[in-house]
């Protein structure tokens, strides 16, 4: 067996073996669905609380809007008068009271929320929609149309969207697209992140257990750092396919339980959902536009800029580890790191989704360091065959020089105990 | 007698520090060659580029005649100074796998491993972690590790430091046994006296140069100064007019050794000119000899006589 393979499989084992690898590879799902879980039940508690708002109209057209729901119970004060209405509703601990003076002849108010707290922006925003709704309506009636008959003719609009070749196109077409990359994006960012750590927690280890001059009198420190790198890579995959399987058994019990989808329920009252799984249409829309995607392009680019974004990062991380001699040192190594990737993931998600090929989204997306995020966002929108081949030609040219660059510092930094390297010593050892 | 491995002028620069200055030895075959020197003098790197860990800026390694390459490897068996194994791995898989590096295949390592696991009597640890092993058990592995492929040449950067008194001698006889079976070694080290009586050969290295090499009897020959340690009894009341009349020829100092008696005992510097049997006959002349011992010089003490000379 060769040496690099030997390398790969000792470092595989090391990695899968390891307990806190066990846990995280079976915990995490478990936490991420149970998460899921919380945060709907705890919108749903925090929709279900009762709130009582008192209110003084002083104008009495608004009486009729303010009718008690569910949530909300409206008291109608106005009999009382103002300054004794905030009496009543301070002692009783209403939650708010809503003052309305009409100041020019029934047709502009002054409208005040008093409360203990400031009420929460939702809250505000139903009463004055409620307000204004009651207030056109009025003035519509004084201008002799009827309400109704405006209703009657107003119409929605969707517009196709087709390019010159007849493929068709719709707004939700561009938020499936922008999903996908976007789940992209984010999980190679969060690949790079934990599976680049780990190269560089493991090389850390072969210098504080001092094995490491014993390991490179018999190999390459490339060989070395190589087998490292490919052996935690291959880790990673066999613990993102278990995530896969396992994610995709929780949700079929999931469903199965509770008959709903829990990948649309985060930020969506019960009430909603329902009339979501009511209007199929929506569901059905995704699957048709998620079918439409470029899926063997996106699944190829997926491996290329995986591949190499990891590896362009995972030797960085690797040189980082040589260099010092425990972890508490990194740190300072760590922002040319985190920067790109950062700033890779904020200009996916606002630049590209906002216009996936403009200008910015298709400068980083060609720029090495972020092209893998920026460009695994881009690709679902098609993208132009030479930005890509561009893109990937620059990653291959400069992974191919921060494997070099990191191998050199590798060689020299494994060696060296005791001292914090700066900078300009990294540099320095460059020429050794 | 030829050589094993020849070092040919080898210089190494780190940025503006030199640690190496166009250094040669040759290490001879079958023989235990002591690269010697205080820390920093440049024996680390000097190993490192003797195992390819570390390329040369000028000046070539031969391993039995050839030009270092990759394979070479698997000839050399290393134990560097700053040793240790992966803990969490376990013992027999360990050994196996650093065996599978230098090039043995798996059946013929396992095979090899039991040999020494059983020679060495620690074949109860095969399936523990080196966290689960004593410092000292600990040792012993990595002695495995380091001769379990059969080099031609081995090794050994501050071979006994820390290693127990008790492993020490055993690791010291095992390698005298390899040795033995046609093996060369190499032993690095800054402590002097440690290997002293071991080595055949030396070569001393000072401040990334080498100052001194070759076999080790003919430089104690070379560094001999006709010292002498004797000892008279005689009645304590003579001891001063004895001395005088010694200072009178030669140099004299007071000597340290151990006896049963209250000898007169001095170390008597004879000078180029002196003769031993006279300086018996003068001693008999007083008293009975219980002590006449050439002083052979300690190779601390030539390695401090040199660098005061290149001075």
């Amino acid at each position: 067996m060769s040496v690099l393979s030997l390398i790969i499989k000792r470092e595989y084992k090391a990695r899968v073996r390891n307990k806190s690898f066990l846990i995280m590879t079976f915990l995490s799902p478990l936490i991420l669905v149970g998460m899921v879980f919380l945060i709907t039940y705890l919108t749903q508690l925090n929709s279900n609380t009762k709130r009582v708002i008192a209110f003084v109209d002083e104008s009495s057209v608004f009486e009729s809007v303010f009718s008690t729901t569910d949530q909300t119970t409206y008291i109608n004060l106005s009999d009382q008068g103002l300054e004794t209405a905030k009496e009543v509703a301070k002692d009783e601990e209403y939650y708010g009271l809503v003052h309305i003076l009409p100041s020019t002849e029934n047709t502009a108010f002054d409208i005040k929320f008093y409360g203990e707290e400031t009420p929460s922006p939702g809250l505000v925003e139903s009463i004055e929609a409620k307000i204004e709704n009651k207030l056109t309506d009025r003035l519509l009636l004084e201008k002799g149309i009827d309400p109704e008959m405006i209703e009657n003719v107003s119409r929605d609009i969707n517009i196709g969207i087709e390019n010159y070749s007849g493929e068709k196109s719709s707004k939700m077409s561009n938020w499936v697209k922008a999903g996908f990359g976007g789940a992209a994006g984010y999980l190679l960012m969060m690949f790079i992140i934990i599976y680049g750590n780990m190269v560089m927690r493991s090389v850390i280890e072969e210098k504080t257990n001092r094995i490491i001059e014993v390991i490179i009198s018999s190999v390459k420190p490339f060989q070395l750092m190589l087998g490292k790198i490919l052996g935690t890579t291959m880790a990673g995959i066999t613990q993102f396919s278990i995530w896969v399987v396992l994610g995709l058994i929780l949700l079929t019990v999931a469903q199965v339980v509770f008959g709903i989808d829990p990948s649309v329920t985060e930020n969506m009252s019960n009430a909603e959902i329902q009339e979501i799984l009511k209007d199929e249409t929506l569901i059905v829309q995704i699957i048709e536009e998620a079918k439409k995607l470029p899926l063997l392009q996106l699944v190829f680019g997926f491996l290329v800029y995986f591949i190499g974004g990891y590896f362009l990062y995972s030797s960085i991380y690797a040189a980082i580890g040589a260099a010092v001699d425990n972890e508490t040192d990194t740190q300072q190594f760590m922002l040319p790191i985190i920067m790109p990737l950062m700033l890779a993931i904020y200009v996916g998600f606002f630049a590209v989704i906002d216009n996936p090929h403009g200008t910015v989204a298709t400068i980083f997306s060609i720029i090495p360091l972020t092209s893998p995020i920026v460009m695994l966002m881009r690709i679902p929108f098609d993208v132009p065959g030479w930005q890509i081949a561009l893109s990937v030609a620059l990653l291959i040219a400069s992974f191919v020089f921060t494997v070099w660059f990191g191998s050199k510092i590798y060689r020299v930094g494994i060696l060296m105990y005791g001292k914090k390297p700066t900078y300009k010593e990294l540099f320095k050892w460059l020429r050794y | 007698m030829n050589s094993l491995l020849v070092a040919d002028t080898v210089s190494k620069q780190f940025g503006n520090f030199t640690a190496l200055n166009g250094v040669s030895i040759a290490v001879p075959k079958g023989s235990i060659f002591g690269l010697l020197g205080p820390n920093g003098a440049g024996k680390t790197t000097l190993i490192r580029i003797i195992n390819q860990i570390t390329m040369p800026d000028v000046g070539a390694v031969t391993l039995d005649g050839e030009p270092l390459q990759q394979h070479h490897i698997r000839d050399i068996g290393y134990m560097p100074e700053e040793r240790g194994l992966y803990k969490s791995m376990k013992v027999g898989e360990q050994v196996l796998y650093l065996a599978q590096l230098k090039g043995l295949d798996k059946a013929e390592a396992k095979k090899r491993a039991k040999h020494w696991f059983e020679k060495l009597e620690i074949g109860a640890w095969w399936n523990k972690k080196i966290q689960e092993l004593s410092k000292g058990q600990a040792q012993k592995i990595q002695f495995v590790v380091t001769v379990m492929h059969n080099p031609k040449l081995l090794i050994f950067d501050e071979p006994f430091s820390g290693f127990d008194p008790i492993n020490a001698n055993l690791i010291k006889d095992e390698i005298l046994q390899l040795r033995d079976e046609g093996a060369t070694v190499i032993f690095s080290t800054h402590r002097m006296e440690s290997v002293e009586e071991l080595c055949d050969h030396i070569a001393l290295i000072h401040k990334s140069n080498k100052i001194l090499d070759g076999e080790i009897n003919t430089i104690k020959r070379q560094y001999r100064n006709n010292t002498f340690d004797i000892g008279v009894e005689m009645d304590a009341s003579a001891f001063a007019k004895a001395e005088t009349a010694l200072q009178a020829a030669y140099k004299v100092s007071p000597a340290e050794f151990k006896s049963l008696g209250d000898e007169l005992k001095l170390r008597v510097q004879l000078g180029e000119q002196g003769n031993s049997n006279e300086l018996l006959k003068q001693l008999q002349s007083y008293g009975q000899v219980t002590h006449f011992t050439e002083v052979i010089p300690s190779v601390n003490d030539i390695f401090i006589q040199t660098v005061n000379e290149s001075l």
